[in-house]
């Protein structure tokens, strides 16, 4: 089912067309237009949704709505609870935020892989990767952001010198400071870096299963590709539930002063 | 696969999204779960004391229809006392009334055998002054002999 401009390329063609971005610009200036359309088209849906739940709120009888809405939020609500003891106003949106955005970014890898591309090349775009979690642009600046709020929070509640010393005087005590000082800033770092690159791996790699089912003979395909999406559905939403619940843990310990 | 400015929109949207999120979308929402949730359990006490009162209405009610119960048959026994009373009154009017009927009759019938006597006297006397009168012709005058007549009707009277 490749596109015949890639057939001649054989499978190893088919699969890199599939996960070739559709690019513009140059070097570090180079956009990825499909994941950023996409991920702005599901956070735009996931913000459509709550708006119009938020909007219908009613503390009598929900609608279905509404019901489900507030479903996500207690659910939400009940995981922050679990593993934040602080008070903050952020941090549950934020988890509400993350674990929404993350699953539609997710549940796009369900969606059969050629559909979209093939929409696409009717249209004229050549390249079309649709699932934002497959690129690590994505999946980092989500990352990202949750390392800056770690350090922003680490500062804000430990203040400056605090967050200085947990950084050079744990867990080995002074005598020890740079050993402690590079354990502690590897520890740091490696938190983005495994946020990011967990979701990514795990989308990467389902969505290069799905392609590879693809260049199978068309009899073949579902009964490969049926069990592997039910197992999808539970990967897509583990995955959503562990970015945010991970979010969640490292924001309470930016908060826990020790 | 590599990291470019792409980053750099992501971390726009994402941030616009949990900007947006934590003023719009969670406060509204999670406060009517939180009022949903008090008016659940004030419902639920509601209901509690509810049934709290059920419990004591039926004391009091039972207290009541017994309270009405010893009324009803205190009446009934007040009732029944009264009728006897009023039994009782009756026929002491009703003999009174009877005697002095009696008495009336008697009375009467005394009247009358006076009335009787009376006008039988009468006509005694004048039946004996007739018949005197016939004995002794034209020789008693009845002038003279009144004296006599009359004391003779007095006798028989």
């Amino acid at each position: 089912m490749a596109s015949e401009v890639h057939a001649a390329e054989g499978a190893t063609g088919y699969i890199i067309h599939h996960l070739t971005p559709l690019h513009f610009g140059e070097g570090f200036w180079t956009l990825h237009l499909d994941t950023l359309f996409f991920s702005a088209a599901l956070g735009g849906l996931f913000v459509w949704f709550f708006k119009t739940a938020a909007d219908k709120a009613t503390s009598e009888v929900p609608g279905l709505v509404q019901n489900f809405a507030e479903l996500l939020i207690e659910f939400v609500d009940n995981q922050v609870k679990d593993s934040f003891h602080g008070h903050s106003k952020l941090i549950a949106p934020l988890a509400l935020t993350i674990f929404c955005w993350v699953f539609l970014w997710n549940f796009m890898d369900l969606f059969p892989v050629d559909i979209f591309p093939l929409i696409g090349s009717l249209i004229g775009i050549e390249y079309l990767r649709v699932v934002p979690s497959t690129d690590l642009n994505a999946t980092f600046a989500m990352s990202i952001s949750v390392f800056c709020l770690i350090i922003f929070y680490s500062i804000k509640i430990k203040g400056p010198w605090g967050f200085a010393k947990e950084l050079m005087f744990q867990p080995f005590g002074p005598w020890l400071l740079p050993f402690n000082l590079l354990l502690k800033l590897v520890e740091e770092i490696a938190k983005p870096i495994s946020l990011a690159l967990r979701l990514f791996g795990n989308l990467y790699a389902g969505e290069l299963i799905f392609i590879l089912i693809a260049l199978l003979p068309w009899y073949i395909q579902p009964v490969l590709s049926f069990p592997w999406a039910i197992f999808h559905i539970l990967i897509i939403t583990l995955q959503a539930f562990i970015f945010m619940v991970l979010t969640v843990v490292y924001l309470s310990m930016a908060h826990e002063d020790h | 696969m590599s990291i470019n400015a792409t980053l750099i929109g992501q971390m726009i949207t994402f941030a616009l999204l949990v900007w947006f999120t934590m003023k719009y979308i969670w406060p509204p929402l999670f406060d009517s779960l939180e009022e949903r949730k008090k008016k659940i359990a004030d419902g639920l006490a509601a209901a509690e004391k509810g049934q709290e009162q059920i419990i004591l209405a039926e004391k009091k009610a039972i207290g009541v229809i017994k309270e009405a119960k010893e009324q009803s048959s205190e009446i009934v026994t007040l009732a029944q006392k009264r009728a006897n009373e009023i039994v009782e009154e009756s026929k002491d009017t009703a003999k009174k009334e009877g005697d002095r009927l009696i008495l009336a009759a008697k009375a009467q019938i005394e009247q009358e055998i006076q009335q009787a006597k009376e006008g039988l006297r009468q006509q005694v006397a004048e039946l004996a002054l007739s018949a005197a009168e016939q004995i002794l012709g034209a020789e008693i005058d009845k002038a003279k002999h009144q004296d006599i007549i009359s004391k003779v009707s007095n006798q028989l009277g």
